[in-house]
């Protein structure tokens, strides 16, 4: 068992690696398209700064306040991204035999079908995360306690598991309907996109299924909700705002699930 | 010339049956174009709230705006895609040579085949996403009749405007063989640009200014303010020429740019 | 003792089709059934049978990539749907058509990612390395990338990397498919001496059947799901009784000839094919044609192995449900 996560753990470092040095015999190339990820969540940002020319806060937030979500959000979607590669055109891979090709090595499908294509390029987004993410916490007028600082890491490691669980229902289920790639954009593109901003905007109904549904809410709102030191629009106990790790267990759980379900109906359709 | 004109209407007519055959995949745009609605639609009341008249806009001018956006953006193809996408490809596998010696205009037939794609998608990704947010938000609908003709007329106009400049974002593939990076660039400026991400006329100072002079204004600003009744008359005819005027600009910029490519593959074979 | 051994394998398929708008029916589709057989370590077995009969359904279930509706399986030890990773180990396969090399990586690149995927030990890979790179000429090959290979020159290197974790069996799905003559007689010899030095156990299946004749010591056939035969190749030829044929010139047009031990498939002016006995002599059936008609050339076709199969699948057991 242990050897056996070793060794996937092995091949998808292996196969991260080879895709990067592939990535790297077309220098130009990798350079422009990682400015251009650079650029694109840059103008995502730039658009806030826009909407900010105009007011001085949205649902009680300031500018700063949001570009920590901002960058929370964008950051532990980067990193998702980043790991699952492009996880999300499993569709057009089984329709191309790929999926077979992948069965008859010795390591796990979902490593391989992870690793594949692993694109070093998504740094470009991760950065411009990053960058505002720190800028952020640069300009916060806030007291740095231990506990806040703890928090941080804390809001990225288990916003990110939660992101990959989502990522991974969405392209698990292209095993039932390959042309499905698009609705997986919804929940994690959707989401990321939604949690740039304080919830309070949303309505309590949005929230409520945001945190006991799909439970976006977890990746970096409640966790911010104590860092920035804010009121919790659903009164939720304060425990809350450090059950990210539960969020994050029970949906890479379900995804977990979803995905061993979707390669037993492949395996038993073939297609 | 009658005949020309019914080759493109079987042309378009085609790209839109091509389009339809993929029925899970418009549910799942649909979708998709609903929760970014909803997503967008909040996040705009949120800045009304706290400046009622921002751009000139009202809170319902806004989220309906919102909502005109989500139903362009498969429309006018912001993120690219469509019948411009097929010329790239052609071009990488030099079948392009086939389509330049047609005794038809390589230009027409794509501009048709991108109308037909435009045509299925503003019915169904288009409307669909419009009605649903209809049942959620109280929208803005045109005063009359005459502003449901200029809105039509304006949003082919927004697909032409998007043809030409994704058109010329696939022939670039000419020289570069591999359109990708241009056409991840220009899908970025198409995003930012045309207002899908905050209404141009959120942009502070002369930003505004300069937005709404560029070609992406036509995707999305233009048939929008024309839709909630921003532009009266003259000015209609003001925003619908402004419109023309980047077609004109951009199908004559596609033509040259054909005509040399033509010269290129006849001396280089391709 | 059996390297690969099939019990009573079925294998269905749910096939969902639109009938009207919005209504679907589903029929259940049995792409392979009552499938049994078994294939000794070092043996060469051809699997042939027309599109659609059930080849690849048997392929995927023995790579462990499908699962079987009924039945057993095993391969090297190994239940291949429960084992698959284990038995990846143990197999080699090559999907004719699609590379399952690294398109951008150099050939040397590929393999030695495989190595460390299949954890080949440093001296063994250097070795089979070395045989390989030598017996199917790839040494000017290794530094390029797969995506500037030549068809021929991609399958050498699929082929390859299929036999690097010396594996016990391997499967090869239409090896030498789009490969000149010359290209497909130096594989083959590659294969031949690979099965008799290595002993690996070979599974093939082609639309080739030269490919068959060259190669295979026993051959089955599958059809519409069902094995229709399991055998020698010579066996192959008495179950389809098989015939020759007899091309004659003749100095000028003529109806039909009317010979009583052959049957004339075919007038074109002058010429007519006559079919007969391959047992027979054409001696005398010359010499009757002759009697009535100036005879100003002729040639003999010998049977041929797709002629047989096409009559074994037109004459085999009819699917009955």
């Amino acid at each position: 068992m242990v050897d056996r996560v070793a060794a996937n753990v092995c091949g998808y470092a292996l196969l991260a690696w080879m895709w990067i040095r592939v990535s790297m015999s077309y220098r130009t190339s990798f350079a422009l398209l990682t400015l251009g990820q650079f650029l694109i969540t840059g103008l995502d940002f730039v658009a806030i700064l826009v909407m900010f020319s105009n007011v001085d806060a949205l649902g009680g937030f300031s500018l700063t306040e949001i570009a920590f979500l901002y960058g929370g959000s964008a950051l532990c979607l980067g990193l998702a991204d980043l790991l699952l590669g492009n996880i999300e055109r499993l569709g057009q891979r089984i329709r191309l035999g790929t999926v077979d090709q992948m069965m008859v090595r010795p390591l796990s499908l979902y490593v391989q079908v992870c690793a594949d294509e692993f694109a070093l390029r998504r740094l470009g987004r991760i950065a411009q995360g990053g960058l505002v993410f720190g800028w952020s916490i640069y300009a916060l007028d806030l007291d740095w306690t231990a506990a806040r600082v703890a928090m941080v890491p804390y809001l990225l490691v288990f916003g990110t598991v939660i992101f990959l669980a989502i990522f991974t229902i969405g392209a698990a289920v292209q095993f039932w309907t390959a042309e499905s790639s698009e609705l997986a954009n919804a929940f994690t593109y959707g989401g990321s996109t939604l949690a740039q901003f304080p919830l309070t905007i949303y309505p309590t109904e949005a929230i409520k299924a945001l945190t006991f549904v799909v439970p976006i809410a977890f990746v970096n709102w409640y966790p911010s909700l104590f860092i920035l030191d804010k009121p919790d629009p659903l009164h939720l106990p304060t425990a809350t705002q450090f059950a990210a790790p539960v969020a994050a267990a029970l949906l890479s759980f379900v995804a977990a699930a979803v995905w061993r379900t979707g390669v037993r109906r492949y395996r038993s359709t073939g297609s | 010339m009658r005949s020309t004109v019914s080759l493109w209407f079987a042309v378009a007519h085609r790209s839109f049956r091509r389009y339809s055959t993929y029925r899970a995949a418009t549910f799942a745009g649909i979708f998709t174009n609903s929760v970014f609605g909803l997503i967008i639609s909040f996040t705009y009341i949120a800045v009304w709230k706290q400046n009622p008249t921002a751009g000139g806009y009202d809170v319902a001018d806004a989220v309906t705006y919102a909502w005109l956006g989500q139903a362009m953006i498969m429309t006018v193809a912001v993120w690219s895609g469509g019948a411009t996408d097929d010329l790239a490809a052609r071009i990488k596998t030099g079948d392009v040579a086939i389509d330049l010696y047609r005794p038809v205009s390589l230009l027409g037939w794509y501009l048709a085949s991108d109308l037909g794609r435009a045509g299925y998608h503003l019915l169904t990704r288009g409307l669909a996403p419009m009605i649903f947010g209809a049942l959620v938000f109280d929208l803005h609908y045109p005063a009359n009749a005459l502003v449901w003709v200029h809105f039509a007329v304006s949003v082919v106009l927004a697909v032409t405007v998007s043809f030409g400049v994704r058109m010329l974002v696939s022939a670039s593939a000419f020289w570069l063989l591999d359109d990708t990076g241009v056409k991840h660039l220009a899908a970025v400026f198409a995003m930012f640009f045309s207002g899908l991400a905050v209404p141009l006329v959120l942009f502070p100072g002369w930003t505004s200014d300069v937005a709404q002079a560029l070609p992406w204004a036509s995707y999305l600003q233009v048939p929008a303010d024309i839709w909630l009744g921003k532009d009266q008359g003259a000015d209609v005819l003001a925003a619908v020429g402004f419109q023309v005027l980047w077609t004109v600009v951009l199908l004559l910029a596609c033509h040259l740019v054909l005509a040399r490519a033509n010269r290129k593959v006849v001396v280089q074979g391709g | 003792m059996s390297v690969i051994e099939v019990r009573d394998v079925d294998r269905s398929f749910v096939v969902r089709h639109r009938s009207g708008r919005l209504r679907r029916t589903s029929t259940i589709v049995r792409a392979v059934r009552d499938l049994s057989f078994s294939v000794e370590a070092g043996e060469m077995v051809g699997y042939i049978g027309p599109n659609g009969a059930g080849k690849s359904t048997t392929i995927k279930m023995l790579t462990g990539i499908l699962v079987p509706t009924a039945g057993s399986l095993r391969v090297a030890g190994h239940t291949p749907y429960a084992e698959r990773a284990a038995l990846a180990q143990r197999i080699g396969v090559v999907f004719g058509q699609r590379t399952t090399l690294w398109w951008d990586l150099p050939l040397r690149d590929s393999y030695d990612l495989l190595r460390r995927i299949y954890r080949i030990p440093a001296d063994r890979y250097r070795e089979n390395l070395a045989t390989f790179t030598d017996l199917l000429d790839l040494g000017p090959l290794l530094e390029t990338p797969v995506r500037q290979l030549s068809l021929g020159q991609r399958m050498r290197g699929d082929i390859a990397a299929a036999l690097l974790h010396d594996p016990d069996v391997v499967y090869l799905d239409e090896p030498t498919i789009g490969l000149d003559v010359v290209s497909k007689s130096n594989l083959r010899d590659f294969l031949r001496e690979t099965n008799r030095e290595r002993g690996v156990t070979v599974l093939l299946t082609t639309h080739d059947l030269v490919d068959i004749e060259r190669l295979c010591s026993r051959v089955m056939v599958i059809d519409a799901g069902r094995l229709v035969f399991d055998g020698s190749l010579e066996g192959l030829h008495g179950l389809g009784e098989a015939r020759r044929t007899l091309v004659v010139d003749l100095m000028e047009p003529a109806p039909p000839l009317d010979v009583p031990t052959a049957q004339t498939l075919r007038v074109d002016g002058p010429r007519q094919w006559l079919a007969f006995p391959a047992e027979a002599s054409a001696a005398p059936l010359l010499a009757a044609i002759a009697a009535t008609h100036e005879v100003a050339d002729l040639a003999i076709l010998e049977p041929n192995i797709e002629d047989v199969i096409k009559r074994i699948y037109s004459t085999g057991p009819a699917p009955s449900d």
